[in-house]
């Protein structure tokens, strides 16, 4: 059996979901943008003392799960979610879920999906899809960053939504529980509580690992890292740096990029509050961060490598924050 | 990022599929635009798994040396470490941490091996010779 639905491409997997998902409720008005911004995804975080594949633990975006519930709820659309413990039941639910004709999205794991290039998979279980039925013993799978829908067997399924590991999904499987309707009002006031709450990541949590003091903070750690880690490690984490960044699901720049057309498209919805010329800001950046990308490349490929070139590549990251802290004071400042 | 400047350099992901960046147009306009990938972005995945097969190499010389058993090697090739290799066999950190040892491991039930191998997407005697086969 197959659902009524269209499968759109989208740069990040859970608001891209998201957008999908909303696709009826909002008649198409949840872009991927306004998914992204309404559930606050834009972030900085630099974990200490935890590694992830030998490299530094550092996010772009905000945990995993919290853009499609920020979205829903801020929308006010009822959400349905479950894990499990039991991979019979997990499916036994999904089974149910499309026999009533809900398209629905799961958390998996990509270290054993079979369509991503081998070259990709690492031990991530925050990747998001939408299963939307169930033919010749395959689930039909909408996975957002593909360009084509695809399908997946009942082990290889199981298998990804029950990846072990950091964030281990465990089944869950999420969709919004109606189909009312979104009025624009409700957009409004989304894009309101989205904002307030992007701002508030960025600027107020305590300590100094996360939002743009973590940016700066990190900044000032790579100055370090040559002396600390040797040219190869510090290489190293540069480059995990840059796959964070700008790996698939990041629409570029660090998901700066889908933040300053958020800006835009909210822009359309609250006039007179200037989102447009902020949207600017975020495009600069993106830009700046890709910039730094380069040079980073230019250390982990061997081409630079002193202790200058390090401080110019911590600089960068200081500068962003700069240049970030302002937009987001200038977001707070307004007076909706 | 303007429209025009989005990089179209092939990558692995590029032959699969391209993936959706956000760019602007002309009038400074937000839109989207498909990319085949980034150079810059290659050279990171090559630098990450040029670590990897290095690491692969070193666990298949101690294992070869008797230092280590096949399980460290294929925690390598996997990309796992202990805490998700726990996860995935049920076994606790310090008993995979035992079975890393050669004598303890060649003494391991097919049972235990079996979880091992169900874990490395392998077969237990691809295990207890350290064969891979491309999948």
């Amino acid at each position: 059996m197959k659902i009524e639905f269209e499968h759109r491409q989208a740069a990040h997997c859970e608001s891209g979901v998201t957008s999908n998902l909303l696709r009826v409720n909002s008649n198409g008005k949840i872009t991927e943008p306004l998914a992204f911004g309404i559930g606050a995804g834009l972030f900085f975080a630099h974990i200490p003392f935890i590694k992830i594949n030998n490299g530094p633990a550092i996010a772009f975006r905000t945990l995993p799960g919290h853009i499609f519930n920020r979205t829903c709820k801020s929308l006010g659309i009822p959400v349905i979610r479950k894990k499990f413990f039991s991979k019979e039941k997990a499916e036994l639910f999904l089974q149910e879920c499309l026999d009533n004709g809900k398209p629905v999205g799961c958390q998996v794991g990509v270290y054993y999906l079979p369509y991503f290039p081998k070259e990709y998979r690492f031990h991530f279980n925050a990747h998001n899809l939408i299963v939307y039925g169930h033919e010749d013993n395959k689930f039909l799978i909408s996975d957002p960053i593909m360009e084509n829908p695809t399908t997946l067997g009942h082990y290889e399924l199981e298998r990804v939504r029950f990846a072990k590991g950091a964030l281990a999904p465990k089944g869950h499987i999420y969709f919004p529980k109606t189909t009312t309707e979104i009025t624009d009002d409700q957009i409004r006031l989304a894009i309101k509580k989205g904002i307030k709450k992007n701002v508030y990541n960025m600027l107020s949590i305590p300590g100094s690992f996360a939002g743009v003091s973590g940016i700066k903070n990190t900044g000032i750690k790579i100055k370090k890292w040559r002396d600390k880690l040797g040219l190869e490690k510090a290489g190293l984490y540069l480059a995990q740096l840059v796959r964070m960044q700008e790996e698939i699901g990041t629409g570029g720049g660090g998901f700066r990029y889908i933040y300053g057309a958020f800006l835009q498209e909210a822009d359309v919805y609250l006039p007179g509050n200037q989102l447009a010329d902020i949207s600017g800001i975020f495009t600069k950046a993106g830009d700046m961060w890709r910039t730094s990308a380069v040079h980073a490349a230019g250390i982990f490929k061997g081409r630079l490598g002193s202790q200058q070139d390090f401080d110019t590549m911590g600089d960068y990251l200081i500068e962003i924050a700069e240049v970030e802290k302002k937009a987001f004071e200038t977001l707070k400042k307004i007076k909706w | 990022m303007k429209k025009d400047e989005i990089p179209q350099d092939l990558s692995a992901l590029g032959k699969i599929t391209k993936e959706v960046c956000y760019a602007t147009d002309n009038s400074g306009k937000y839109t989207t635009e498909l990319s085949s990938g980034w150079g810059v972005k290659i050279d990171a995945l090559d630098v990450a798994w040029g670590d990897i097969e290095k690491r692969i190499a070193a666990a298949k010389q101690k294992v070869l040396n008797k230092e280590a058993s096949p399980i460290y090697f294929f925690m390598e090739y996997r990309l796992m470490d202990l805490s998700i290799l726990a996860d995935y066999t049920g076994f606790w950190k310090w008993q995979i941490k035992r079975h890393l040892k050669p004598d303890v491991f060649s003494k391991l039930s097919d049972k235990k091996l079996q979880k091992y191998a169900e874990a490395f997407n392998t077969t237990i005697e691809d295990l207890k010779n350290m064969t891979v086969h491309e999948d």
